[in-house]
């Protein structure tokens, strides 16, 4: 093709119409897989699930290798938790049967968003579409994963590999799909999108922002800035540990991850020695003066160091730390718009703060999420049940940690909140959710309510299927051949799903011989029942 | 309900005009059927009556919108190419008949190499079967009784009398015309090897689409082959996914010595047809490539229509599309055939291509103006009137079948009435 065909041929309507396309399909296959039954669906999540946890750590190398941040050990673990850990906790709730409340006089329908158009980050890129893919499964979703351009070959392998497993389980064609190319402008035409049921947005403010002024219904959450509060209760070597592993946990890459230690002065010396213990280096003043103009030198924080860990960041400012250093502690004298390294930092150097008792460090919390982080997270180690309270009732953070790592426990590891890689920032931060998001804020609920008047009974719906009835369903698999009066059915509801494996086609071709019986069956009866009329 | 409208005065006056100056049987025997279409507006998947009513097409002028009308994206392609090229001068290399030749190359694969360049399907016909009669150095052209391939010179003599004994253009002593899933007809056609070639519809649109019995394509292939006739397919309407594969020989495991393709590939937008051939049978290309000419013949306009139209075909989720669209008809279809087993007693498809069987003489036409008042236009089969085309679109949205479906359940029935309810009141009189 010569270059003036080709510049003719690729038109700016190109990567839009290709993702309308995806959005088509993804709608016909959100159709067909709304009306799945449970332990289809279950079997179909779980397939995608132990496919992602097989390629945990090669896909962990691929991201750590494509985007250059973080830790390709932690991500292992980050993916494997995502996968089979993830749909093991997903599965023992059923997002897909009816509900029957004879008590409210109720049934409750499981209604999925339809097509979800999950948008991923660079930091946590592989994990978070494992997160959003199973989630959209468990709950009869199709999903668009949108990577971030940094991130888009490990992304695009991870969705396609779950794409591939989905779909040999038996998933409707078409029901994990991924944008191999994204850029703003055509992300921000799949938003707009009135396809789309729901966004689910990971990343940046903007992108967030845009997520919501789109116009579709979405779940974007804001970015976090984590306080931790030590105070004379806490045991000090285990705050200290938990800390450090913490910030050093895939090199400080999760947004839950702690910003600034406000060490109560009684006992922040014993602390900072328990840290160093723990593989902190403690930054003298002119370190922290070169941290700080590395890491906020430009304005924004410096994505070069972003996920670096604290050997390499130490390098980049002239150190050379021992290779056993996990964190850089950086002693701040205040927190503010004047302290930049009391913004969200996500490398492993945390800053560090003196305050004079547990009140004020409640204070400089309050400070450090006004700056930014709002409704995200938020850590305090203590053993006094008042300051742990005073603290959650002060600090505008929807999540609050005590006594455990803030990177994974807010994260729903290591505590009893859900696990979660997109983390609800509620009204503080300027979203829908609050909670760590899950299955359920990706399905509604059809109430199907009865009069309350006790004359009126309640119906009688055990064993009843929601979902069965109407017409076969299409999966999307072939194109039907059929030769006139010789009528084929498609596969039932509630018939397994034709496989594609080898050996398939003769099942498949078997059963379309009896639903041709029961088919032809059917008419004659029906025909001899017109004539007798 | 019926949503026809009393026709406006405007549109009397055009029907009338229309009458006068373009084609009076024409445009009338469409008042006498019921269906009194004067297409205004159109997008994606509707026409609008002048009179401002919406339709669903179905009918796609047999397939020629097959990705919609005005799709976005060709207006775009076409807007762009009229900024540098136009037509072309069909004597000279073009850099966009080049290009288009080579993606078809591409996408046939295997020695289907060539293409050769027409304004439209019939004419295509024609260059495929002088190209075999240059091949072979046989005159004899084979074809199926009520065939279609259009109203040129060589095409209308290979298709049904319909067409062609009004013009006196019949050839009888060149063309042979064969019953449609008869092998043993076909092989007494063939076997004096004197013919230059077979050409056939995948799957005859307008003979309401009878479907290939299992393995006759492949023995018509093999046929040819023993008796040196050459294998013309004819996908303009099989052709373009609507099959779920880029061609419909495909879903029958052959490979033609020549694929002609019309109607959707110039999606509509800017006439262009094309023939693909096999290199061993290209042979006048070389041995005088002024042989054949084409002033308007793959004009450059519709060569970058063609190729956006092909490239949109082959993006990943038309496949899978095609798939859902076909199986939820069939579903959907076979639910209503439930409701009229006597009335409505078959549907004949392969992917989107779909005949819907009327157990009734000329059955598909009250079904036709049915659909006509209820919003869906579809069009009766010429040679079969008893099967009513159905032909969606392969980028149709689940919402537009099922709106479909619903309106085709309502239009049956009042077909149903129509046609039996009569029936029913003699028999029970009886």
């Amino acid at each position: 093709m010569t270059a003036i065909v080709e510049e003719i041929l690729a038109g700016e309507k190109r990567p839009t119409g290709a993702a309308d396309l995806m959005l088509q399909v993804a709608e016909w296959a959100a159709s067909a897989y709304a009306r799945f039954g449970r332990a289809k669906v279950e079997e179909i999540a779980r397939a995608a699930a132990e496919t992602a946890h097989a390629h945990a750590g090669e896909l962990a190398e691929a991201a750590v290798a494509e985007t250059g941040f973080g830790v390709a050990e932690h991500k292992k673990i980050k993916n494997e938790l995502t996968s089979r850990a993830l749909f093991e906790l997903y599965s023992r709730e059923d997002f897909c049967s009816a509900r029957i409340r004879p008590d409210l006089k109720m049934v409750e329908l499981p209604r999925p968003a339809g097509v979800v158009f999950g948008l991923t980050p660079s930091t946590n890129p592989v994990c978070s579409v494992f997160y959003k893919i199973l989630m959209a499964l468990v709950t009869r979703n199709a999903i668009i994963i949108s990577p971030h351009p940094m991130a888009k070959a490990c992304s695009a392998r991870a969705a396609k590999l779950m794409a591939e497993a989905a779909e040999k389980a038996g998933a409707p064609a078409g029901i994990i799909q991924v944008i191999e190319h994204p850029n703003l402008p055509l992300i921000e035409h799949v938003m707009k999108s009135p396809r789309v049921g729901v966004i689910l947005a990971t990343g940046g403010t903007p992108m967030v922002r845009a997520a919501y002024s789109s116009g579709n219904p979405a779940i974007g959450v804001g970015p976090g800035n984590a306080p931790v509060l030590v105070d004379e209760s806490a045991d000090l070597n285990e705050a200290a540990k938990r800390i450090v592993a913490s910030k050093s946990f895939d090199n400080s890459i999760l947004c839950t991850n702690e910003s600034v230690v406000l060490a109560v002065e009684s006992v922040a010396d014993r602390l900072v020695q328990s840290m160093r213990s723990a593989g902190a280096h403690v930054a003298k003043p002119e370190e922290v003066a070169a941290l700080r103009e590395l890491l906020f030198g430009r304005g924004t924080f410096n994505v070069e160091v972003l996920g670096k860990s604290a050997v390499e960041i130490g390098a980049m400012i002239g150190l050379r730390l021992p290779p056993h250093t996990k964190i850089i502690l950086a002693e701040i004298d205040r927190v503010g718009i004047d302290e930049p390294l009391s913004k969200e930092k996500l490398c492993p150097v945390l800053g560090f703060l003196r305050v004079p008792h547990a009140q004020a460090g409640i204070n400089q919390a309050k400070a450090l999420i006004r700056l930014s982080g709002a409704g995200h997270s938020a850590a305090i180690h203590s053993h006094h049940s008042a300051t742990i309270l005073a603290y959650g009732a002060a600090v505008k953070a929807l999540r609050v940690v005590v006594n455990a790592p803030c990177s994974m426990g807010a994260a729903g590891y290591g505590t009893h909140l859900a696990p979660a890689f997109t983390i609800g920032t509620g009204y503080f931060g300027s979203s829908s959710v609050g909670e760590n998001v899950g299955p359920q804020h990706l399905i509604n609920w059809t109430r199907i309510a009865y009069n309350d008047d006790p004359s009126e009974a309640f119906g009688d719906f055990a064993g009843l299927d929601a979902w069965s009835g109407g017409p076969a369903l299409a999966l999307g698999l072939e194109a039907p051949i059929s030769l006139g009066r010789l009528q084929e059915g498609a596969p039932k509801l509630g018939d397994p799903a034709p496989s594609n494996a080898a050996g398939g086609a003769d099942e498949l071709a078997l059963m379309r011989e009896e639903i041709r019986k029961m088919v032809l069956e059917e008419l004659r009866g029906a025909l001899a029942a017109g004539k007798k009329t | 309900m019926s949503d026809v409208k009393p026709q406006s005065p405007e549109k009397r006056e055009f029907i009338a005009k229309s009458k006068t100056f373009w084609n009076p049987g024409k445009t009338q025997a469409w008042q006498d059927m019921g269906v009194d279409l004067v297409i205004d507006r159109r997008e994606g998947y509707f026409i609008w009556d002048m009179d401002g009513r919406r339709l669903i097409d179905l009918h796609l002028n047999g397939g020629t919108y097959n990705i919609g009308h005005r799709h976005p994206e060709l207006i775009e392609i076409l807007n762009r190419g009229t900024q540098r090229f136009d037509m072309g001068n069909h004597h000279f290399p073009s850099q966009a008949r080049t290009a288009l030749a080579e993606r078809l190359a591409e996408i046939c694969g295997g020695d289907l190499h060539y293409t050769m360049y027409a304004s439209g399907g019939a004419e295509a016909i024609d260059i495929a079967l002088k190209t075999a009669r240059h091949a072979t150095q046989r005159r004899k052209i084979v074809s199926i009784v009520n065939a279609y391939h259009g109203h040129t010179g060589l095409a209308v003599a290979a298709g049904a009398d319909r067409f062609k004994k009004i013009f006196l253009s019949d050839q009888p002593e060149d063309f042979v015309h064969v019953p449609f899933n008869d092998l043993t007809a076909m092989e007494d056609a063939l076997k004096g090897n004197d013919v230059a070639a077979l050409i056939m519809e995948t799957i005859p649109a307008t003979y309401g689409f009878p479907m290939p019995l299992p393995g006759y394509l492949k023995d018509v292939k093999k046929l040819c082959e023993h008796y040196g006739a050459l294998y013309v397919a004819d996908e303009v309407q099989t052709g373009l996914m609507r099959c779920g594969e880029m061609w419909g020989y495909q879903r029958y495991g052959i490979v033609p010595d020549m694929v002609v393709t019309g109607k959707g590939i110039s999606g509509g937008m800017y006439p262009i047809a094309c023939v693909v051939v096999r290199e061993p049978y290209a042979g006048w290309l070389t041995q005088d490539g002024f042989a054949h000419m084409s002033t308007m013949g793959g004009a450059e306009l519709g060569c970058l229509v063609a190729m956006k139209t092909l490239e949109i075909l082959q993006r990943p989720p038309v496949k899978p599309m095609v798939n859902y669209i076909s199986e939820t008809f069939r579903n959907g279809l076979h639910e209503i055939m439930k409701l009229y087993p006597d009335f409505f007693v078959g549907i004949r498809q392969c992917g989107v291509v779909m005949g819907l069987e009327f157990d009734f003489p000329e059955g598909a036409k009250p079904v036709m103006r049915h659909l006509y008042e209820n919003g869906v236009w579809a069009i009766f089969s010429t040679l079969d009137p008893r099967v009513l085309q159905f032909k969606p679109g392969v980028l149709m949205t689940a919402d537009l079948c099922q709106e479909v479906l619903e309106r085709v359940e309502r239009s049956v029935g009042l077909a149903y009435a129509e046609c039996m309810g009569r029936g029913r009141g003699k028999a029970r009189a009886a």
